[in-house]
């Protein structure tokens, strides 16, 4: 028995969730080193597995861990990471790591607020080691409805309310039909092979009939997909960023939008390869609206958390697109934008969080010269902009250009209109650095804006690092990418 | 020790709890008196509970005192929930103002339960109606016991006259079913009800009418929010839990044992009802403003949602409908401890006044949230695999339509329940302190919280044991 890295990562911290909610409330500062000292140990371990994963890169799944939970339902906790999943966990790692440091400085029930913060991290962890679809379920909505509390209680006050419950309910009517689903796979796997089993490796090889996959493959595959933020169910999404405190903001656009992506790959596509052949054309039209129609609203608004909300609505997109060409080089780069995603939007939140602390607004056209007292933010952002807008050197540019790629095979036409976004992109994002890092700083902002922490620091250091280190090496994930990619590519040849 | 005693070991044990109680309450004075009473209960129960486990396991089904009652898993997994919530709810009893110092209600909490127990094991019908009827009317003095308090007085008077309604439809019910098919015996009528037609669905109707009242099943439902608003809060907890877990009970083994043959009738009357129960429930707890009305319409869904295990009836839905009534009866218990620990010091349970209560006891709170979330059924609490199994079962059996029923109306669901959750942690008190006002918990709800928390908790992740047990009832009926 090798060792259970997989559990540890889950499990840490929920278990230290709890021990955090069995701690003084008034202890403050004992329940954030804690939390810290935890971050460091889940980002360590995932670093390593990471690691390992990259060294011996293999098409099957690796640091499997299987053990029986409900026997006689076929539930069993069954762990493993492939090319596609290690590098989401380390994204996890490394958001909840940063996502600590930039909390820092919460003073109204810290305590709640990163139990609350950890039991999300270990459903998202839990989610994307599953292989057991019951499981997978269980910790999805783990994920979810922490959301609502950090939303609701350490929210931006105007909005909180309605954005949490907006959030909550959207995500939680995706995943019960979803569920539905996959109960029906349950079934009907159990009725034709006589073994009923949850267990995905096991169902990836059922052989559900064409119509069987034709008729659940959309309600299973968009349940999850609303997560992801796909078209016309990405309305809570933007909202749910604005209102979320900035810690939160990272995780959700940073983590969990991509729970729904990665979820509806490996339940929807995955498992039923047949349905996702039939509806390809339906997602990649919707994914196409996204890429396109999310960075023209982004475009429009004033308020800098808008402003990057709606980009992630356009750039999840982009992975949708990805994955319903059922290209390899589609899949890989949409593997890639997870990551890089991932780690952009996070650093987009943790800037403008930054931001908004010191000045108290995010309207653009109310800052201004924001460069001279907070230099950090403004390098982080311009970074991130980088990024976002696919420029080469960055990580960006390593997760777009395949998905064009992916996308041209299968409609010329669509592959130019969707690189439309990318200058969109670009002029929305250069707009915000010039309208709120340069130009003259407003007058009552003089002498007013604190410079950021050296913890702040730290947290937009390794993010900034990150991209820039996956754009200009880009082997150190792509090949680990591709073995899942080849891994999806074989079940949908085979089905 | 023979057979037949075996099978009533728990009843025999509750009954010298009762008998210890008579005899040593007149040496009692004042203080002593009622934490003298609740930890002799509480502890009773638990003694009961801990010996019927250890040597009072049932094996292969069997009969008992003539066929009155049938001594197997289905009725064991049940007695032992019924102690388990009297046991807790003698606790919420200990600080219940002018009804935790007096013998009698303790003394009508275990008739109760005798009641309950009898309930989930009778396979009479004479047995099964006074086992309803020990129950009920010891149930509806408790929900009237404040005598001086005129919502309680009018819980206990609405609770009696709809009771003693159904009641007698109920009883017409049962003379009918022995009229036509001379026994009453269970197991023996079901050779008579073979063939669908119009008597049967008649007295599938009338028995349908009176196990409704009890479970508080839509349109039978009309009593339940203004008892629960009325009773004492303690009172409520467990008419909600255990009493309506009693009478789904009589509703499964009626039904799975007495009617198999003619199940395409009653399954989808059940349907129906279970549907417009959870519809109705949900949709009228969207606009409560007291929690304890709030929490009689949920508890009204919640008996649709266990309902749909029935109407499943195979195997995994009779499993699902145990871990779902095991899951509820910790999951609302701990829901009406909290409310009655934060009334005990504030004096009401409107929700407007849990504003700020995050604050005013973090860890109240937190149980509260743990409580509401597994009604919401989320996990990692046990309403989340409780509500999967049902649905799962339903799924199998081909009832979808209700699934999709089902599924919408807990959408609905987690928004009420956030919504309470949003006074409790958003909402401030206006213009107070809310430190300086702390909710101070006494030991007996102390420790009837933490058993539940952790409870609602196992159930959610070690589904294993609770699973098994659930198994071993739903198998006994098939025998």
């Amino acid at each position: 028995m090798q060792f259970p890295i997989l559990s540890l990562i889950v499990f840490a911290p929920l278990v230290v969730a709890v021990i955090m909610l069995a701690m003084k409330p008034t202890a403050k500062n004992e329940i954030r080193v804690t939390a810290l000292a935890a971050a460091v140990f889940d980002l360590a371990l995932s670093g390593w597995m990471y690691y390992q994963v990259y060294i011996h890169p293999s098409l099957e799944y690796q640091f499997i861990e299987k053990y029986d939970w409900l026997p006689a339902l076929g539930i069993s906790l069954h762990f493993g990471v492939d090319g596609m999943s290690a590098p989401l966990v380390l994204l996890t790692g490394i958001v909840m790591f940063t996502g600590v440091l930039i909390s820092w400085g919460i003073d109204d029930r810290p305590r709640e607020f990163f139990a609350f913060l950890f039991l999300l991290a270990g459903g998202v962890f839990g989610v994307f080691v599953s292989l057991d679809l019951f499981m997978l379920f269980f910790f999805y909505e783990i994920a979810v409805f922490p959301m609502y509390l950090l939303i609701a209680i350490w929210g931006w006050k105007v909005t909180r309310e309605y954005a949490a419950m907006k959030l909550t309910l959207y995500l939680f009517i995706g995943s019960v039909f979803s569920l539905i689903g996959a109960l029906a796979m349950y079934f009907v796997n159990g009725q034709m092979t006589g073994v009923y089993t949850f267990d995905m490796l096991l169902l990836e090889k059922a052989g559900f009939s064409a119509a069987f996959q034709g008729l659940w493959f959309l309600p299973t595959f968009m349940g999850f997909a609303i997560l992801g933020g796909i078209f016309p169910f990405h309305n809570w999404s933007p909202d749910g960023h604005v209102a979320a405190p900035t810690a939160v903001s990272m995780f959700h656009a940073g983590v969990l939008m991509k729970l729904g992506a990665f979820a509806a790959l490996r339940v929807g596509i995955m498992l039923l390869p047949e349905g996702a052949k039939q509806w390809g054309w339906l997602i990649f039209s919707l994914a196409m609206v996204n890429v396109v129609y999310g960075a023209f609203i982004a475009m429009i608004q004033t308020d800098m958390k808008y402003v990057i909300g709606f980009s992630s609505v356009s750039h999840m997109g982009l992975v949708a697109l990805g994955f319903s060409t059922l290209t390899r080089e589609g899949m890989l780069g949409a593997g890639v934008q997870m990551f890089s995603h991932g780690i952009m939007t996070a650093l987009f939140f943790a800037s403008v969080g930054m931001v908004y602390d010191r000045a108290h607004t995010r309207q653009i056209p109310e800052l201004g010269g924001m460069v001279k007292p907070l230099p950090w933010v403004a390098i982080a952002f311009i970074i991130g902009s980088l990024v976002s807008m696919g420029m080469p050197g960055f990580s960006g540019f390593i997760a777009e250009f395949p998905i064009f790629m992916g996308v041209w095979q299968i409609k010329g036409w669509a592959a130019i209109l969707a690189s439309i976004s990318i200058v969109i992109t670009a002029a929305y994002v250069l707009l915000v650095v010039r309208r709120a890092f340069f130009g003259e700083l407003p007058q009552q902002f003089e002498h007013h804006i604190s410079p950021i922490t050296a913890l702040d620091k730290i947290a937009i250091i390794t993010l900034c690092t990150l991209m820039v280190v996956i754009g200009v090496a880009p082997w150190v994930m792509t090949p680990m990418v591709s073995t899942g990619v080849e891994n999806i590519l074989r079940i949908l040849g085979g089905a | 020790m023979s057979l037949n005693f075996l099978a009533i070991l728990p009843e025999i044990l509750i009954l010298i709890v009762a008998i210890l109680i008579l005899i040593l309450d007149p040496f009692w004075k004042d203080e002593s008196r009622r934490t003298n009473l609740g930890w002799l209960t509480a502890g009773g129960l638990a003694a009961a509970l801990i010996l019927s486990l250890l040597i009072g396991r049932p094996s292969d089904p069997t009969f008992a005192w003539g066929g009155m009652v049938r001594f197997d898993w289905l009725a064991f997994a049940f007695k032992m929930a019924f102690l388990f919530a009297s046991a807790i709810t003698a606790l919420f009893f200990m600080d219940a103002e002018r009804l935790g110092n007096r013998a009698e209600a303790y003394l009508l909490l275990l008739a109760a339960t005798i009641g309950m127990n009898l309930m989930a094991a009778a396979s009479d019908l004479v047995m099964l109606y006074l086992a309803i009827e020990t129950t009920s009317i010891p149930m509806y003095v408790l929900a009237g016991f404040m005598l001086d308090d005129n919502k309680s007085t009018e819980a206990g008077f609405k609770y009696m006259l709809f009771g003693a309604a159904t009641s007698a439809i109920f009883l017409y019910g049962l003379s009918l079913v022995y009229g036509f098919s001379g026994t009453t015996h269970l197991e023996t009528m079901r050779s008579y009800f073979t063939t669908l037609n119009p008597i049967s669905v008649g007295v599938l109707f009338l028995l349908i009418v009176g196990l409704g009242f009890k479970v508080s099943l839509v349109p039978f439902h009309f009593w339940a929010p203004d008892t629960y608003e009325g009773a004492p809060t303690s009172v409520a907890g467990l008419l909600s839990t255990a009493s309506k877990a009693a009478g789904m009970a009589v509703l499964i083994r009626l039904f799975i044992t007495a009617f198999p043959q003619v199940h395409g009738n009653w399954q989808l009357i059940l349907a129906i009802l279970a549907a417009l129960s959870m519809t109705l429930g949900n949709l009228v707890a969207l606009t409560q403003k007291n929690l304890k009305r709030l929490l009689a319409y949920s508890s009204i869904a919640h008996a649709g949602y266990a309902l749909v295990g029935v109407v499943a009836a195979n195997q995994l839905g009779l499993e699902g409908i145990v871990y779902y009534l095991i899951a509820y009866i910790l999951t609302n218990l701990a829901a009406f401890g909290v409310i009655a620990a934060f009334g005990r010091v504030t004096g009401t349970d409107e929700i407007r006044a849990f504003d700020g209560m995050s604050r005013r006891a973090p860890s109240l709170a937190l149980v509260m949230l743990v409580a509401f979330l597994s009604l919401a059924g989320m996990p990692p609490f046990g309403g989340f695999i409780a509500k999967v199994l049902v649905f799962a079962a339903a799924i199998q059996a081909g009832w979808i339509w209700l699934v999709v029923v089902g599924v919408i109306n807990s959408v609905v669901g987690v928004y009420y329940y956030l919504t309470v959750m949003k006074y409790v942690y958003l909402y401030r008190l206006e213009g107070e302190n809310e430190e300086a006002l702390p909710i101070p918990v006494t030991r007996p709800q102390l420790i009837a919280l933490v058993v539940l928390t952790v409870g609602i908790v196992l159930a959610g992740t070690v589904f294993g044991p609770w699973f098994s047990l659930s198994t071993k009832a739903a198998l006994s009926l098939f025998f």
